[in-house]
């Protein structure tokens, strides 16, 4: 005698709750990268999808092209996107600090739209496919579904990822280093810390973590120039919900949106594209500082 | 964002482009000038909202496509003369305005732009599932329709001349909204919003009215152009759509009466031109917010009147 | 890909030489025969028609002598991007301002729809090969357009038929949320049910998608022997990948209700071997299917799908038609066209009804194993042959206005 929740089968229950776990991981390590950068810079980076699909892009290049396999990849190209941040940061995003902060957005939403086009004009949209590593091949049998091994990876390695960031801002030294230098850049810098330099090197770390968001979505989605561009807005909404600047807010947030997404699947699946945004406009109208959020 | 400086001959200019607009539909093709007009007259009611009360919407394609919806609806279920489907169009897309507005008003900044994008993605949900909507396939085969009961709307040149009254009523009211006491406020607003309440004003009632505004006017253009191509579909209600007009409102020049609508012009020029080349239209609109933003954030008429103005400062006479 | 920039670039200078080589002829609106293929060039269904439609016409044109009645054949394309505002809106121009006479290809079924609108209003022809909605020969019917290669009733009695008479007799619907993927799973499961089979159920996916891992546990839930997918182009692919990748393919077979053979080569004989599609054209048919495929391959790379084909055929006798009536208006050019069999690469014994429907052959294939395949693109074992008569939906039960007895 099955167990029925609202008609729906616990162990379909179950796998959906699952599957959206996974998303959710996807989720909550771009909103990471967007919620330090916009937590601790300021900046809003529209471009963040675009460095995704980056990441994926980079590692089927690297694949392709360069025979690089999946693991030096999982490495190397977070550090290539981070590279490409740094870049964007030092040369066009620095003009911009002294103004209002939607020069920034509009400027990213810019480098995103050139991004999107040149990798459409190189390789279509079809879709490229990427092996998923052989290590990861075949999956375990829960029951009540069969979970990949490779997903159950997935959500192994963005979560250790977003808790070792957590700890890193919130529990050391250099974290401190960081927090303060959104407080205070001035009087940081008067101690002699290189505030600049942190600055740019953050930025870069959190584009990285779109790039590694996108070598783990390589093997199981297609990698497409829209990949990015169809994610960012959900993944904005994400961050407002969390809190702007909340670093735990965000992976949260991104666990627990993916969590819901999933159940929305089930029950009324055409409106799980819209269900963040319905969530994102109640919560900015009782809350308006994101559920974890501080206003500023 | 600067302010609009006046040039010392406006009624000649104006007179000069009111001729041209008379003019140009024997010279160029006129389902591209109606198309121009009505993106030029949403651009201009969006930057009503950017470039004069500082408040960036990232959802104002859910005003122009809902108004274009509405009026492709009435029009084609039920007959309606076009100016009737117009105002229906309006009438909604104003009111989803102030919904929308009401809710969006109390937040700034990156918020108030997220609000809007989340309401936006709704309304695009919205278009997406009720049936009247036609989903992906979009209202087509709206009818033009007889003006009036007079003036038969299938003739290309009537529709353009229709679709340039209504540009100019629309671009007037703009203009008056601007230059009167209540745009004096919003320009207040914009530069110093504390102060402007300090000084008494219900700011947040001033920004609410101009939204509403804007999100009408958007309406407008919306429900217009869907008579002009006889045509509603999704594309006028998603999220690429408010990037669009953002992007003209930036290239033209916010703040500036006329940037919008110069930046409307070379935004379809440069989608129709390039329509034939791939992705390219995208890497270059990019290229352009990417260099308005860094170096042109006057936009076009904004850097031609800066110009201007400091040759007129330098001439000692 | 350089490829498509080279072929707009080529397309593009093609037609300046032509338009200056031009000069009037009798019987040719304009004194020019000019012919628009529009398409999806870069987005979803690029591939699958797109650049390879636009030569496929250049190759019409080539193959026909380039000249018809007297005067040279022009050609001009454009990317509509999958929207119907931006084809009607090009529509309209290449119409009112560039003397186009037929327009070509119109990949999705909302942008063949639109087109066939303006074409109506204007007076002109359209031969649609992509777009696939029934709506096109049915309660949007006009005169001047043929629907060409094949349509959502065509698959459902193809694929559905076969696969229930195979033992497939329960299904379920992943459906692509659209107009489109609602007609395809209707026609679809209209014809299941007919046949003796019973649909467990269904679900819709955003449209379009990327993660299809929750829908796939919803069919597996749902125990059906038979998946449906009714979608097409990328979110087919991904539908596959993922079914293959969550172990569902073991014990459940999967039915791609719209596929191309691009798709089959993106995804690679070992996730998509053993299923079921229908198509309406297979490059390694006979001798004749061969020989010309071969000669789209070298200069495209790929093997030509069915749209592209399509696309061919229906310019080439497009072409026969003007020919044979001695003028380019659309109602003269519709009625030599109807009065003409088709017997091509594509077709054999076709002909064009009322309503615009082409009525050929479709063909149930399954996609090879691995080691059944000799080589690149040999993907497809043909099944069985369904007569035109039997695919399409008999003149009895259309509500197109035109067959009215």
């Amino acid at each position: 005698m099955m167990i029925q929740v609202f008609g729906i089968p616990i162990q379909a229950l179950l796998g959906q709750l699952l599957i959206g776990l996974i998303n959710g991981s996807f989720y909550a390590i771009l909103s990471l990268g967007l919620a330090i950068i916009f937590g601790l810079l300021n900046i809003i980076n529209f471009a963040h999808g675009a460095q995704y699909m980056l990441g994926a892009f980079f590692a089927w290049m690297s694949l392709t092209y360069l025979g690089v396999n999946y693991w030096v990849g999982l490495i190397l190209v977070p550090l290539a996107v981070g590279a490409f941040g740094i870049l964007m940061e030092r040369l066009m995003l620095r003009r911009l600090y002294h103004l209002d902060h939607l020069y920034g957005l509009l400027l990213t939403f810019g480098l995103a739209l050139i991004l999107e086009g040149l990798f459409r004009q190189l390789y279509g949209v079809s879709g490229l496919s990427y092996p998923i590593p052989d290590i990861f091949q075949g999956g375990v049998n829960l029951g009540f579904m069969f979970l990949p091994y490779y997903r159950a990876w997935v959500i192994v390695a963005s979560l250790s990822v977003c808790f070792a960031t957590w700890y890193v801002i919130e529990r050391t030294k250099l974290g401190s280093y960081l927090r303060a230098a959104t407080e205070n850049p001035e009087l940081l810098q008067a101690f002699g810390v290189n505030v600049p330099l942190m600055v740019t090197l953050t930025f870069g770390y959190g584009v990285a973590l779109a790039g590694f968001a996108g070598v783990l979505a390589a093997p199981i989605y297609q990698v497409t120039p829209v990949m990015g561009s169809n994610l960012i807005i959900v993944v904005f909404a994400v961050v407002v919900i969390g809190g702007m600047g909340s670093i735990l807010g965000s992976i949260i947030t991104g666990i627990s949106l993916g969590l819901l997404e999933g159940l929305t699947k089930v029950f009324y699946p055409e409106a799980s594209g819209v269900v963040v945004f319905v969530i994102m406009a109640l919560v900015l109208l009782t809350r308006p500082a994101g559920l974890f959020g501080r206003e500023k | 964002m600067t302010g609009e400086g006046k040039t010392s001959r406006p009624l000649v200019g104006a007179a000069l482009m009111l001729a041209i607009l008379l003019i140009a539909p024997h010279l160029f093709y006129p389902v591209f000038l109606m198309k121009v007009l009505c993106f030029a007259l949403f651009a201009c009611a969006f930057n009503l909202l950017l470039g004069y009360v500082g408040l960036l919407s990232f959802g104002h394609a859910a005003f122009f496509g809902s108004a274009g919806y509405i009026t492709a609806y009435t029009v084609k279920t039920f007959n309606f003369d076009p100016i009737i489907g117009i105002l229906l169009g309006v009438a909604v897309s104003s009111l989803l305005g102030l919904v929308i507005g009401w809710l969006a008003i109390r937040r700034s900044g990156i918020y108030f732009a997220m609000i809007t994008l989340g309401f936006a993605q709704v309304v695009f949900f919205l278009s997406l599932q009720l049936q009247f909507t036609g989903g992906e396939d979009g209202i087509q085969g709206v009818p033009r329709g007889t003006l009036l009961g007079l003036v038969d709307l299938r003739d290309t040149m009537s529709m353009y001349y229709f679709v340039l009254v209504v540009f100019l009523c629309g671009f007037w009211l703009i203009y008056r909204t601007i230059n009167s006491p209540f745009g004096q406020v919003l320009k207040a607003i914009r530069e110093n919003e504390p102060r402007a309440r300090s000084l008494g004003y219900d700011t947040d009632r001033f920004k609410l009215i101009a939204f509403v505004i804007s999100a009408a006017l958007s309406g407008l253009a919306g429900g217009t152009k869907s008579l002009v191509f006889q045509l509603a579909s999704l594309t006028d209600v998603n999220w690429h759509m408010s990037g669009e007009v953002v992007l003209m409102t930036l290239l033209g020049g916010m703040g500036t009466v006329l940037g919008p609508a110069v930046g409307a012009l070379l935004v379809v020029t440069l989608n129709n031109y390039l329509a034939g080349f791939g992705s390219w239209v995208t890497i270059i609109i990019g290229v352009i917010f990417v260099s308005c933003v860094l170096a042109f954030r006057r936009g076009i008429v904004g850097e031609i009147l800066e110009k201007a103005r400091s040759w007129n400062s330098k001439d000692p006479r | 890909m350089r490829k498509k920039l080279f072929l707009s670039v080529f397309g593009i200078g093609l037609t300046l030489v032509m338009a200056v080589c031009g000069a009037s002829a009798a019987g040719l609106s304009d004194g020019v025969l000019k012919v628009g293929v529009m398409t999806d060039m870069s987005g979803a269904y690029s591939d699958l028609s797109g650049p390879g439609s636009a030569l496929a016409a250049q190759m019409a044109i080539e193959d026909y002598g380039g000249v018809v009645l007297g005067k040279k054949i022009e050609l001009t394309s454009a990317d509509h991007q999958n929207k119907a505002d931006i084809a009607a809106n090009k529509a309209r121009e290449w119409f009112d301002a560039e003397k186009v006479d037929v327009i070509a290809d119109l990949s999705t079924s909302s942008t063949a729809l639109a087109v066939m609108e303006i074409a109506n209003q204007k007076n002109k022809v359209t031969l649609i090969s992509t777009g696939g909605s029934t709506k096109i020969t049915n309660d949007n019917c006009i005169a001047t357009n043929v629907h060409w290669t094949y349509d959502t009733y065509a698959l459902a009695v193809g694929t559905g038929k076969a696969v229930v008479a195979n033992g497939g007799d329960t299904w379920f619907f992943i459906t692509a949320d659209y107009a489109f993927g609602h007609s395809l799973e209707g026609d679809t499961a209209d014809v299941v049910t007919a046949s003796g089979g019973k649909v467990l159920g269904k679900v819709r996916a955003p449209f379009p998608n990327t993660d299809f891992s929750s829908f796939l546990l919803q069919a597996q839930a749902s125990g059906a022997k038979i998946i449906g997918l009714a979608n097409a182009g990328a979110d087919t692919i991904n539908a596959i990948k993922q079914a293959k990748e969550f172990g569902i393919t073991e014990n459940q077979t999967l039915a791609g209700l719209l596929i191309f053979i691009t798709d089959i080569n993106s995804l690679g004989l070992e996730t998509a071997q053993g299923m079921n599609l229908t198509t309406g054209f297979y490059w390694d048919r006979d001798e004749e299917s061969r020989a010309w495929s071969k000669r789209f391959q070298a200069r495209h790379k790929s093997m030509p799908t069915m749209s592209q084909a399509g696309v061919y055929s229906s310019l080439m006798h497009y072409f026969k038609a003007v020919d044979k009536a001695g003028t380019d208006e659309a109602h003269a050019v519709m009625a030599a066209m109807k009065s003409m069999p088709i017997n091509d690469m594509f077709a054999k014994n076709g002909y064009i009804r009322d309503d615009g429907r082409m009525i050929h052959d479709m063909y149930l294939v399954q996609v090879k194993k691995p080691s059944e395949s000799k080589g690149p693109w040999d993907y497809y074992k043909v099944l069985r042959t369904i007569p035109g008569d039997e695919a399409y939906i008999s003149p009895e039960k259309s509500t197109c206005k035109l067959l009215k007895k």
